[in-house]
């Protein structure tokens, strides 16, 4: 089941030698080692230290080889590939070596093989067994380190077992060079020399974050997975996608028949290249969680129990309530929200569900509290609603800024990408107002960190485009040849004037000017720049306007359409840009074609038999409105929790209990479901097949490991739910909706499922022109044709601090947790991060008298809520700080219905709040918590808790 | 003891490679490198704690616990080795079992030709020490204390 390895990385370089290994003519890259040179012809030479995850190291002494013309026994591994190089790695002296070399490490471990977790997949077994070990002549009585050694079994998800491990030192090579955590190292010397976590900690102690490269690199059961000493070696295994962040990391499924034994980051899988994290690598057991609902419900009334009933009576209930509200209040009294948890396949399914068999354009996803003002700004400016390159882009780049993202929590595996990058030289630019990993970790420091005050990202974004206009650093000639010429104009002359220079804006975003000169010298200036940028940028008033400032930025210094550039939105959600992709906003069908467009819903209506609405349908806090106003009363909301993750909860609840039917579809009873007349069960990503989108535009297949625990696919319930509407849907696979979407979708017309099967991921647009994707785009031309800057007024946000309200609010992800948590908190993650805690400064904390783990209440204008506090100089004087993954914590009753101006996505990153100690929970918390066990009571009825 | 950290780090700060000199600063001033002091060096040089403790431990002649009192170091090096170190090691730990000298291995003291050689705390090298020489020094070390 193990894939080939290779021993070391593979080698770029234009030169090529050509060598013999055992007589066997191989043409290499030039700086490949001998061991890689002589894997490619064939010949696997015995390692223990080398894997081709990680540089050569040397240390093993198993990998010798001869080579003609040289003295001694090099090492394989570390030894470069030379052109007429006589390589062999087979003689009766090497063969004695090796023997040798193996005698010394068996007479240092015990001999437990059969009942081993590794057995069967244990590469020093493989190796004893490959040079031929008999006899271990040094006996086992002598010093050694297995006996009475402790295991450590801190990390939930694996196990530390010192006693079996030959310190061929992968694992902390692994933890340096492929997750840069530098949690590992080697303590002590020679025969003292043991692999240490922090300062002989326990792992959990450490710095360790459980990504799990160790426990992959590790080539013995010293660092293994508790399920595989729990279940065994898996039997098969199935490539598939991750279902957590917008990275979607490609994951092989090891299985023992329908059960994961474990999830083993794909080493081919191009998002992420072998890498993981802990969400990822180990936070899949919710699939299987017994919270899981695994039969559809039905009551009347939200405050009836629950009752069970067969799919078909759930449908026809569905169907007629909906039916029934449309005769009554109009065609546009019902609507639908998409996931982005869900395949693309299930996306468009429901969009059509809304455009063909509601009959109108009533759909939004949860895209529109998250990245809306992406695709708007991007699409305005460059052409496209997504990101301009692959994450592997980043070793190209030269100065990488980060704005409004936390990488190392929300996007780990690209984290990874980005900090080896700086290791290796790259210049970094951390626009955030707080101190996130990033600006100070081992072997990575921030040359410039603009800690500007929350709300104020078109106020410095500006004034960086200032700096370059007024100081000369324009790429004229990009700009003269990409650009639109009179928008260009436009904006120069507004960014040039005073009131956008650093000085000016210095009041309003509490960076000195001085720091934001130098660092847009060196966006300018610094060679190959990338912006990398997330919900910190988003999630504001002038969100669209950050957007498009990045753009400019990036247009205005000829930093795009290559390797090492670009503009790239981290999505948060594992198929939020393929959802978006999938016409699941109001305002267009699929591939972002307006609804108004008429050609294109021609081509819709002829292909689904319907009539589609001309005008665009409601956004999510529309509907909440209308809900309110008695002009919006049903709604089928699949995979999403709008009553945990919108913005002012109460607004929501009120909204919620104002419709007259709604269908929640999930994996459990979310927040929404209990304001839900109907609940159909959901299936998770290792149920269903289907593709997932990733941030860089990556089509990667889904595949249905085990089958679904309610017994239908999401897309088989979206189809059913269409049926009984008395739309006929018909599909017998994903792969036949997916034919359907590139049949109508121009910048899918090249994607199929035999081609995805073929290649592991494609980018689009993938169509007749780029048949195998495009990883980088806008490179000869933009998609709209000329470039087109736009001016970025800063407009401080509404939401200010007044005496009342003197301090900021804003929110953020935890590592461990994943957005409003429904997974990540039944899995053992919570041994991670158990409560939302909120960052106050030592300053403000001291003049409210609140000290480490105190309760505070923290008002805002919207509502008031109780979190456990911490005292960190993480945020700065004025501004709070906290997460949003439990439910009981409701930060988002304190969050306002403030939004961004041109997509209405929600003001979520500034809110004004004042916090004081107290010692019970908010009434909300309390009411919330009745609400709560009312509910399990209503689900109790059926017998589910 | 930040004090102490933080004045070493201002002496080293712009000199590439600083951990070994600030891990000898530390230990010359505070008697040894406190487990508290390894993520304040890390932090400071933009490393992890581990990387830190890695070093710190691969290196005999750092302590990680207060030495005693005195600290007499025994060559144990090939040459002194040769000479009867070994005899005067196992003497020198049972002589020093209880009280406050402690006893230190240390691999060559530069004395090869005269051995075996001891150090008496890192100031005062001693050649050719045989059991009964090594009883009359820490008689004297014992008294001046």
């Amino acid at each position: 089941m193990n894939d080939l390895d290779y021993g070391t990385p593979a080698v770029v370089a234009d030169r090529k030698v050509t060598l013999n290994i055992d007589g066997v003519a191989v043409t290499v890259p030039a700086g490949t080692s001998v061991m890689r040179a002589a894997v490619q012809a064939g010949v696997m030479i015995p390692k223990l230290c080398a894997t081709d995850s990680l540089e050569p190291f040397g240390s093993c002494r198993l990998c010798l080889v001869e080579i003609e013309g040289r003295r001694g026994y090099p090492s394989s591994c570390t030894t470069p590939a030379e052109a007429g190089m006589k390589v062999r790695t087979q003689s009766s002296k090497l063969a004695d070596l090796r023997r040798n070399v193996m005698e010394l490490y068996i007479s240092d471990h015990p001999l437990d093989c059969l009942t081993c977790a590794a057995n069967g997949n244990c590469e020093l077994q493989t190796m004893a067994g490959e040079v031929g070990l008999r006899e271990v002549r040094y006996g086992m009585a002598g010093a050694n380190h297995f006996t009475n050694v402790k295991k450590d079994e801190s990390n939930p998800y694996f196990t530390y077992d010192p006693a079996k491990c030959i310190v061929c030192n992968r694992c902390v090579r692994a933890c340096e060079e492929q997750q840069g955590t530098f949690a590992l190292t080697i303590s002590g010397r020679g025969f003292e020399s043991r692999v240490t976590a922090g300062q002989n900690n326990s792992f959990m102690e450490s710095d360790c974050v459980s990504c799990g490269a160790c426990v992959n690199a590790c080539p013995t059961a010293t660092l293994i997975e508790k399920t595989v000493i729990a279940k065994g070696q898996a039997e098969h295994e199935m490539i598939t996608t991750c279902a957590y962040c917008g990275v979607g990391c490609g994951f092989k499924a090891e299985m023992q028949g329908s059960e994961v034994v474990r999830m083993v980051p794909w080493k081919d899988g191009q998002a992420n290249e072998g890498h993981a994290c802990v969400k990822g690598r180990f936070a899949w057991g919710y699939a299987t969680h017994p919270d899981r609902i695994t039969k559809p419900m039905i009551r009347e009334k939200i405050s009836d129990p629950w009752r069970e009933v067969s799919w078909e009576e759930a449908f026809t209930y569905a169907a007629g309530e909906f039916r029934r509200i449309q005769e009554k209040y109009g065609k546009n009294a019902i609507g639908a929200l998409v996931s982005s948890r869900c395949t693309n396949e299930e996306d468009y399914l429901v969009q059509k569900l809304v455009r063909a068999a509601f009959g109108n354009n009533n759909v939004d996803t949860c895209a529109r509290v998250c990245h809306s003002p992406t695709g708007y700004g991007l699409k305005q400016t460059l052409g496209e609603s997504a990101g301009t390159q692959t994450f592997k882009s980043i070793e190209k780049s030269n100065v990488i800024l980060v704005i409004g993202a936390n990488p190392s929590e929300g996007h780990p595996v690209f984290a990874s990408r980005l900090k080896r990058r700086v290791r290796e030289g790259a210049k970094l630019i951390v626009i955030d107002p707080r101190n996130i990993d990033i600006v100070n970790a081992p072997h990575v420091k921030a040359n410039y960190h603009l800690k500007l005050k929350p709300g104020t990202n078109v106020a410095v974004l500006t004034s960086l485009a200032h700096v370059i206009v007024s100081e000369g650093l324009l790429a004229e000639s990009f700009i003269a040849e990409r650009c639109e010429d009179q928008a260009f104009k436009d904006w120069r002359e507004f960014v040039a004037r005073t009131e956008n220079s650093p000085e000016a804006m210095e009041a309003q975003s509490g960076v000195p000017a001085g720091e934001v000169r130098a660092a847009a010298r060196l966006y300018a200036t610094g060679g190959n720049a990338a912006i990398y940028y997330g919900l910190g940028v988003t999630e504001h008033s002038q969100g669209s306007t950050a957007v498009i400032a990045i753009a400019n930025l990036a247009m205005a210094t000829g930093n795009v359409g290559r390797e090492g550039v670009g503009v790239n939105p981290l999505r948060g959600q594992n198929n939020v840009q393929g959802s978006c992709d999938m016409g699941s906003f109001p305002h267009e069908l699929p591939g972002y074609r307006h609804v108004s467009d008429t050609t294109t819903r021609e081509l819709f209506e002829n292909a689904w038999n319907v009539k589609i609405q001309s005008e665009p349908g409601l956004r999510i806090p529309n509907m909440l409105e209308a809900a309110l106003d008695g002009s919006f009363l049903g709604l089928y909301c699949q995979g999403e929790d709008p009553a945990q993750s919108d913005p002012d909860t109460q607004h929501v609840q009120e909204a919620l209990t104002a419709m007259e039917f709604v269908v929640v579809q999930d994996l459990f009873l979310n927040e929404t479901a209990k304001y839900a007349h109907v609940f159909l069960p959901g299936a998770s990503f290792l149920e269903k097949d289907g593709t997932f989108t990733n941030a860089e535009r990556r089509i990667s297949r889904v595949r249905k490991v085990m089958p679904p625990l309610a017994g239908k696919a999401d897309w088989e319930a979206t189809m059913g739910l269409a049926n009984a509407l008395g739309y006929a849907m018909h599909y017998d696979h994903p792969s036949q909706i997916m034919d359907e979407i590139a049949q109508l979708t121009p910048t899918f017309a090249g994607v199929n499922y035999e081609k995805l099967d073929r290649l592991g991921s494609l980018q689009w647009p993938c169509n007749d022109d780029t048949p195998e994707g495009t990883p980088i785009m806008h490179v000869d031309n933009f998609v709209r044709g000329k470039g087109r800057f736009l001016i970025t007024q800063y407009v401080p946000t509404s939401e200010k601090v007044t005496r009342k309200f003197p301090l900021l609010l804003t929110t953020g992800r935890v590592l461990s947790q994943y957005n409003v948590g429904a997974q990540t908190r039944r899995t053992e993650n919570v041994q991670f991060y158990d409560e939302d805690i909120l960052e106050i400064h030592p300053h403000d904390a001291e003049e409210r008298g609140i000290v480490e783990g105190n309760w505070v209440g923290i008002q805002s204008r919207a509502g008031d809520t109780v979190l456990r506090a911490t005292v960190t100089t993480r945020v700065q004087p004025g501004v709070v700080y906290t997460t949003f993954h439990f439910p009981e914590s409701g930060a988002n009753v304190i969050t306002t219905d403030n939004s961004d101006w041109a997509t209405n996505c929600p003001e979520y990153k500034v809110t004004a709040v004042e916090l004081v100690r107290v010692d019970q929970p908010s009434e909300w918390q309390m009411r919330n918590e009745r609400e709560d066990k009312e509910q399990h009571r209503l689900l109790a009825a059926v017998g589910l808790v | 003891m930040l004090n102490t950290l933080n004045a070493i780090f201002a002496k080293h700060r712009h000199q590439p490679g600083a951990l070994l000199p600030i891990l000898h600063d530390i230990q010359h001033e505070l008697g040894y490198v406190p487990d508290l002091a390894v993520p304040e060096i890390a932090k400071e040089l933009n490393l992890s704690r581990a990387e830190v403790h890695g070093v710190l431990t691969y290196y005999h002649h750092f302590r990680q616990s207060p030495p005693g009192k005195h600290v007499v170091h025994v060559c144990c090096a090939e040459a002194c080795q040769a000479n009867g170190s070994e005899a005067l090691a196992n003497h020198a730990a049972t002589r020093l079992l209880s009280g406050d000298i402690k006893m230190e291995p240390v691999y060559c003291l530069g004395l090869c030709s005269i051995g075996p050689a001891i150090q008496i705390d890192e100031l005062k090298l001693h050649a050719r020490v045989t059991p009964e020489k090594f009883d009359k020094l820490m008689q004297e070390l014992e008294v001046r204390s």
